[in-house]
């Protein structure tokens, strides 16, 4: 379970980006965040493994207080959460198998790390990984070498070789076509339900939302203004997240930090 | 495929298992086989410790007391880089004109090419040396030495952009009926000056470098003064003036970098 | 070609001011040759005198004289060596001080600045200078030749790979700190790899330029092919200066010719 208690993420100088949020996930649904851009989903995630410092609150995942961890114990908590990028964030220059690998370097040795002898286990899992994700056959390709989607299927591998409790996912279809970006939500989805999985997504297309997942969270301006299933989603929702000024929420929005 | 897989390894670069043992093996061999064979004296090396020690000893504090012949130096090395410069660049452009491919006949082209290697393969201290030998010590060698250096870097840039240039405008100047020398004037100096100038301001900065080095084999400025204090063991003078060297390096790879950037 | 498409319009190509300063540029640069000219330590007889000195010199020269060139070779191929090694060592050292000189690698402002005055010191002193030094510290031979160039050669790489370090894109950095990686394993497997075409290129321009730096150690004592010339300039050998001229020039050739192929080959 992961529980967000009055979160403020304050950039230097400025008004806050998030504004003492709330923000409960249990079990193992799949949760969107929707919000035009400079709302703060991005950082709201980030927050979740302090990529981005917040400011004030409470984030709690399974037990365990994350806003204060810092050096070893910061890292042996990142490790439990899985991470999606828009821009796939791969290394190019490495092969699949490293890029998959570098999912398990919170866990295997310097020494296996810089050598590339990675553990059987790790090896049998990342090769099941790709088999379900349909990519194992690139094994030995370098990440460049890909497509979107199929980098993309690398990103999520990545994270999943972490063992995550929780996936966050920033945007992850927004550099991909139409029908790559459906066939990426919908893996998330199901590995989502096959790996009993609590999946956390921004994301920007409200159609894609409302297909792929069992809740949506709507955020304007570092608020979350919408809390329900899909079903509920209606015009006037809608009208609300997406429309207005940040005149009208008298506070001007910060740009997010990374798009 | 079978899922169960528990084993990968990153593919080696060289694919082929033999050539790639041969060439691991070859390079270990190779160090090993280069540092052994060098002419090492290990005894004489092993007493380098306490030399240091005697020569920083001797450099600390450096001495400024000889100011005027440091300065006296700087300006030979200023003079003999304007110069060289000056007379390197002037005698680039015909000679970028001859190695450039679009331009001139084949002949011509290999000589001009040949002239550019020739002067670019050898360092400016071996250059210098040989002047030296042929017009005495002194300046004079100092800055034909740096005259040859500048022809290696400046004709070689200048004719990759004489081999950029736009050709209509030349045929433009040809169409309309002009002579060899306007359509060089006309179609081609304007296509070239704004890289010549930068060349030449970049030029003059690498001349300074290198003036103070050509000096230390006889070739006249701060070079040679710099040698002289260290045969005599004046290794306070010597460390002054390698700290002039290098703040005056600094200086002029900063304003030369502040001019081509305004150009 | 149909209507040349000349844009430049002679007649309102500058502003006054513009050209101001151009006749001023112009004006203050005829100055300043005129000082050099004037005021120069020459005896202008023996400019006038030196084409023929120099004509003189190079007929002396041929035909080259190769009896000496087994030894020659020899030395050369320790020239080679020199250079190699000193690159080799040159390149372990500096990626260190790149990792330090780099602003976004670099643990603090001190380390900062410590890599930054590393790098400086080293490029700002020329190979010869340092080979001065090292003569007087490790006696004549190629130990000082081989010290020479890899002070100044960590400079150079050090900083060119320091560039590399700061243009690296972020995101893959970011994506493994966010799976818990060490800092050290997230260098190994976000910055290195990402750095890695640059500090080939760096490594085989450095050896291509360490080359000919080598070929004038011995002019001052730090060994390899130099020292073979300084002894055949000292006893007017002509022909063997020619011959050891051409074996130079045949090396700097060989070694373009080379470092462009494993450029080809590795990147």
């Amino acid at each position: 379970m992961l529980r967000i208690t009055d979160l403020v993420k304050r950039y230097a100088g400025g008004d806050p980006v998030l504004k003492n949020l709330d923000l409960t996930v249990e079990g193992e649904s799949v949760v969107s965040i929707i919000g035009s851009s400079g709302a703060g989903k991005s950082t709201l995630l980030r927050c979740i493994n302090k990529l981005v410092e917040p400011s004030s609150g409470s984030i709690v995942l399974n037990g365990m207080e994350l806003t204060t961890l810092k050096g070893r114990k910061l890292r042996e908590a990142r490790r439990k959460i899985g991470m999606v990028f828009q821009g796939f964030n791969l290394v190019d220059r490495l092969t699949v198998m490293e890029n998959v690998q570098s999912g398990r370097l919170g866990y295997i040795s310097t020494w296996s790390a810089i050598s590339r002898r990675y553990p059987k286990q790790d090896i049998r899992r990342a090769y099941e990984l790709m088999e379900r994700v349909g990519i194992a056959h690139y094994a030995d390709k370098r990440a460049d070498e890909l497509s979107g989607g199929e980098r993309q299927r690398v990103g999520v591998v990545r994270a999943l070789m972490q063992e995550p409790e929780i996936l966050l996912a920033d945007e992850p279809t927004a550099s991909l076509d139409p029908k790559t970006s459906e066939q990426i939500m919908q893996l998330l989805r199901d590995l989502a339900r096959e790996l009993s999985l609590p999946v956390l997504i921004n994301i920007h297309n409200v159609a894609e939302a409302r297909q792929y997942t069992d809740r949506i969270v709507g955020m304007r301006y570092g608020r979350i203004i919408f809390d329900g299933p899909p079903a509920e989603l209606d015009e006037t929702a809608m009208d609300r997240i997406y429309s207005g000024s940040p005149a009208a929420d008298r506070a001007s929005p910060q740009p997010e930090p990374v798009s | 495929m079978s899922a169960t897989r528990d084993s990968w390894r990153k593919p080696p670069m060289i694919a082929n298992p033999v050539l790639r043992w041969v060439t691991i093996l070859g390079i270990f061999a190779y160090i090993l086989w280069s540092v052994a064979t060098l002419p090492i004296d290990w005894q004489r090396v092993a007493e380098g410790l306490v030399r240091a020690q005697r020569i920083f000893s001797g450099a600390i504090p450096p001495s400024f007391e000889r100011s005027g012949l440091l300065i006296d130096g700087f300006l030979e090395s200023l003079k003999i880089a304007i110069l060289a410069t000056f007379g390197g660049v002037l005698l680039s452009i015909p000679i970028a004109f001859m190695a450039a491919g679009n331009i001139a006949p084949r002949p011509i082209f290999y000589l001009g090419r040949a002239i550019i290697i020739l002067a670019r393969s050898f360092h400016p201290v071996i250059v210098a040396i040989i002047f030296v030998k042929a017009v005495g010590f002194g300046p004079l060698a100092g800055v034909l030495t740096l005259i040859i250096y500048s022809i290696g870097f400046v004709a070689k840039m200048l004719a990759e952009r004489i081999e950029e240039i736009d050709f209509g405008q030349v045929e433009a100047m040809r169409a309309a009926g002009a002579s060899f020398l306007p359509t060089l004037f006309y179609a081609i100096f304007p296509q070239i000056l704004p890289r010549q100038i930068g060349l030449t301001i970049y030029q003059l900065d690498s001349n300074l470098r290198a003036s103070a080095v050509v000096g230390i084999v006889g070739a006249g400025g701060i070079g040679a003064t710099l040698a002289n204090a260290f045969g005599r063991y004046d290794y306070d003078f010597a460390l002054a003036i390698t700290m002039v060297i290098i703040g005056v390096i600094l200086i002029s790879e900063a304003v030369s970098g502040q001019i081509r950037k305004r150009i | 070609m149909s209507l040349p498409d000349m844009d430049r319009d002679d007649w309102s190509r500058f502003t006054t001011r513009q050209r101001l300063t151009r006749y001023g540029s112009l004006i203050v640069t005829l100055l300043v040759i005129a000082w050099s000219v004037s005021s120069i330590d020459v005896i202008w007889a023996w400019v006038w005198d030196a084409p023929s000195q120099m004509g003189d010199l190079l007929a002396r020269m041929f035909p080259p004289d190769p009896r000496n060139l087994p030894n020659i070779l020899q030395v050369l191929w320790e020239t080679v060596n020199i250079a190699t090694i000193a690159t080799f060592f040159a390149v372990l050292i500096s990626l260190p001080v790149a990792y330090l000189a780099a602003r976004n690698t670099t643990p603090n402002l001190a380390t900062l600045w410590l890599g930054r005055f590393i790098l400086v010191s080293s490029r700002s002193i020329n190979t010869i200078i340092w080979a001065l030094l090292f003569v007087a510290i490790f006696g004549p031979g190629v130990v000082a030749g081989i010290v020479a160039i890899m002070f100044r050669s960590v400079g150079f790489i050090g900083k060119l790979l320091g560039e590399a370090i700061e243009e690296i894109d972020r995101r893959p950095v970011e994506a493994l700190e966010a799976t818990g990686a060490s800092r050290l394993k997230v260098i190994v497997y976000a910055i290195v790899p990402q750095v890695m075409p640059t500090f080939w290129a760096v490594s085989i321009l450095r050896w291509d330029i360490n080359l000919r730096e080598s070929t004038v150690l011995g002019l001052v004592g730090a060994g390899g092919i130099g020292i073979i010339l300084q002894g055949a300039i000292d006893t007017f050998n002509w022909p063997e200066v020619a011959m050891v001229l051409l074996a130079i020039l045949a090396l700097v050739i060989l070694g373009e010719i080379a470092s462009a192929m494993i450029r080809r080959r590795i990147l």
